[in-house]
């Protein structure tokens, strides 16, 4: 018979250990989030009215709604994937399709992974230097949208490039061996094969636009302007800013508000991740190898 | 090297003093050979001799491998095809198998009409005659022709591998390669492709890269042995395999006395 020799028993109790220490990390991780929403929820969630979303706020923003930071928002994140997401593909396809295997195109590869790590408010002064005074765009949408377009970037390219790898070398060596150009191989095999990790990419990427501050601070975003933005060429509320502001620049503002202005800014970035784990689901149904 | 004999066709490819590189590395060196039309050239020799490396020369696949340089000449019908301007014209000229089947993550009629496709064929009755005709000489058509719109990879091994024949076929090649197609399929299948390469030979001129030396034997007219990178002769098959051989590693190497 079988007998557990004193080595079996200590990996297993170290086995155990293990497991309870990882199971306590994940639930470390996890606890915040849950925290987060559960107060945004108790103390926003009775702000929310469909005229909270759908006014200008009023009395010096200490009442009224979020209209113009909501509407500047989505002006804010489309422009900026206007430009970043056919710029980032194009720029993966490129160096994952075309470009050679050299130290240059590995020193590019470790360029990109760094520069998605330089701090947002670098490229906030970047982009002040670059769009409002060189290009003369002013503060505006534009100015902003490009600011967080040179931000984003690497994020889409880097997981551009990833999704592209994914996609087994093998299949392109059949294609070009049957005399396939570059292009016939991305558009027949390769794209058709990457597009779920292309778009969860781009739409993860639009969560982090849609929260980030320092970036639109001095490029576009306006502390308080109670009309919608008419072109790119104006200046916009945005919900990030909004929700500094008030918390922190405005006196006399109810308790309730700014977490109102959270729970909505967070909604919107977990509805989106949400729509993006669906369009994985849907499209990794369809995985074909 | 290459002997002269009698009954034999025009020169298909000529191959002069070919070396490849990867690199610093060298992977061949010393390849003179010809390879004469509607015959089944054998490449025999074990892992690492360069046998692939060949094959990749000769559809210009260099261009597509970073560091690996190629030097001497391959002549396909008198062309130089380094002198090619269309690379992809040339290599629609030759049709290539691997040894792992793959199945593009297309459906089994896709997989098929690609090749007609990229070259512009759009009508999907001429696809279809196509699609027929390439399953139909790499005797698949009867188990597929009822799911052609079925995945290619769920297709099973032996069957995906005779999909790649198809697909191979579906470029009209006037040059088949062939890396050791035998390497993921059943005996039986092994069989029915070694078949169809015979009938095939008629219109299409095969160079067929194999490490079994009895698959060699049974279906290559002439055959190269290649060891470590290094061309060590051609002959005609038999004649590697009845001792008329100068090279004694030839010898023990057909008789499996090493590699």
């Amino acid at each position: 018979m079988f007998e557990a020799t004193e080595l079996n028993r200590k990996n297993q109790k170290t086995e155990r250990l293990w497991r309870l220490l990882f199971l306590m990390m994940t639930v470390l991780l996890i606890l915040p989030v849950l925290i987060i929403l559960g107060v945004l929820i108790y103390h926003g969630g009775p702000m929310i009215t469909i005229d909270f979303l759908f006014t200008e706020p009023t009395n010096g923003m200490t009442a009224g709604g979020i209209l113009p930071a909501l509407v500047g928002t989505v002006w804010l994140v489309a422009v900026a994937l206007l430009v970043s997401v056919p710029i980032g593909i194009a720029a993966a396809l490129y160096l994952s399709e075309y470009a050679a295997d050299n130290w240059l195109t590995r020193s590019i590869n470790l360029a990109i992974i760094n520069l998605a790590g330089v701090p947002s408010i670098v490229h906030a002064l970047f982009g002040v230097g670059a769009f409002v005074l060189f290009f003369r765009f002013g503060t505006s949408i534009l100015a902003a949208s490009l600011t967080l377009a040179i931000m984003t970037l690497p994020v889409v390219i880097v997981a551009t490039r990833e999704s592209l790898q994914a996609v087994p070398h093998a299949f392109r060596e059949a294609c070009w061996n049957m005399g396939a150009s570059r292009w016939q191989t991305i558009r027949h095999v390769v794209l058709p094969n990457s597009v779920s990790g292309i778009l969860t990419g781009v739409i993860l990427e639009v969560s982090r636009t849609a929260g980030e501050t320092a970036p639109i601070m001095f490029t576009g975003a306006a502390f308080f302007l109670p009309f919608l933005p008419q072109s790119v060429f104006d200046q916009t509320m945005a919900m990030s800013l909004h929700l500094f502001v008030i918390s922190t620049q405005v006196p006399g503002v109810p308790e309730n508000l700014p977490f109102g202005v959270a729970l909505v800014l967070i909604s919107m970035v977990l509805a989106m991740n949400a729509l993006s784990i669906a369009f994985r689901m849907v499209l990794r149904g369809r995985k074909k190898w | 090297m290459v002997r002269p004999e009698n009954g034999a066709g025009p020169v298909k490819l000529a191959v002069k003093d070919l070396a490849i590189h990867y690199g610093p590395k060298s992977a061949l060196a010393g390849v003179s050979l010809d390879v004469r039309e509607h015959e089944i050239f054998g490449i025999i020799g074990p892992a690492n001799s360069g046998k692939t490396s060949f094959l990749r020369a000769l559809n210009r696949m260099d261009l597509h491998t970073t560091g690996m340089r190629v030097e001497g000449s391959i002549h396909l019908d008198g062309r130089d095809v380094r002198k090619w301007r269309n690379v992809y014209a040339l290599r629609r000229q030759i049709g290539v198998v691997f040894p792992l089947p793959v199945g593009l993550p297309l459906s089994v009629y896709d997989n098929v009409a690609l090749s007609p496709r990229l070259r512009g064929i759009k009508n999907k009755a001429d696809l279809d005659v196509v699609v027929e005709r390439c399953l139909t000489r790499a005797a698949l058509w009867d188990e597929v022709k009822d799911r052609l719109d079925s995945l290619g990879s769920l297709l099973s091994g032996g069957q995906q591998q005779r999909l790649t024949i198809a697909r191979a076929l579906s470029q009209d090649p006037k040059l088949l390669l062939l890396d050791e197609f035998s390497i993921a399929v059943d005996p039986v299948t092994t069989m029915r492709i070694e078949d169809i390469l015979r009938t095939l030979k008629d219109e299409i001129t095969i160079i067929l890269v194999t490490n079994l030396v009895q698959q060699a034997r049974r279906l290559a007219d002439r055959t190269a042995f290649f060891l470590s990178g290094e061309f060590v002769e051609v002959g005609e098959t038999e004649d590697l395999f009845t001792g008329a051989v100068r090279d004694p590693r030839t010898r023990a190497y057909v008789e499996g006395r090493f590699g």
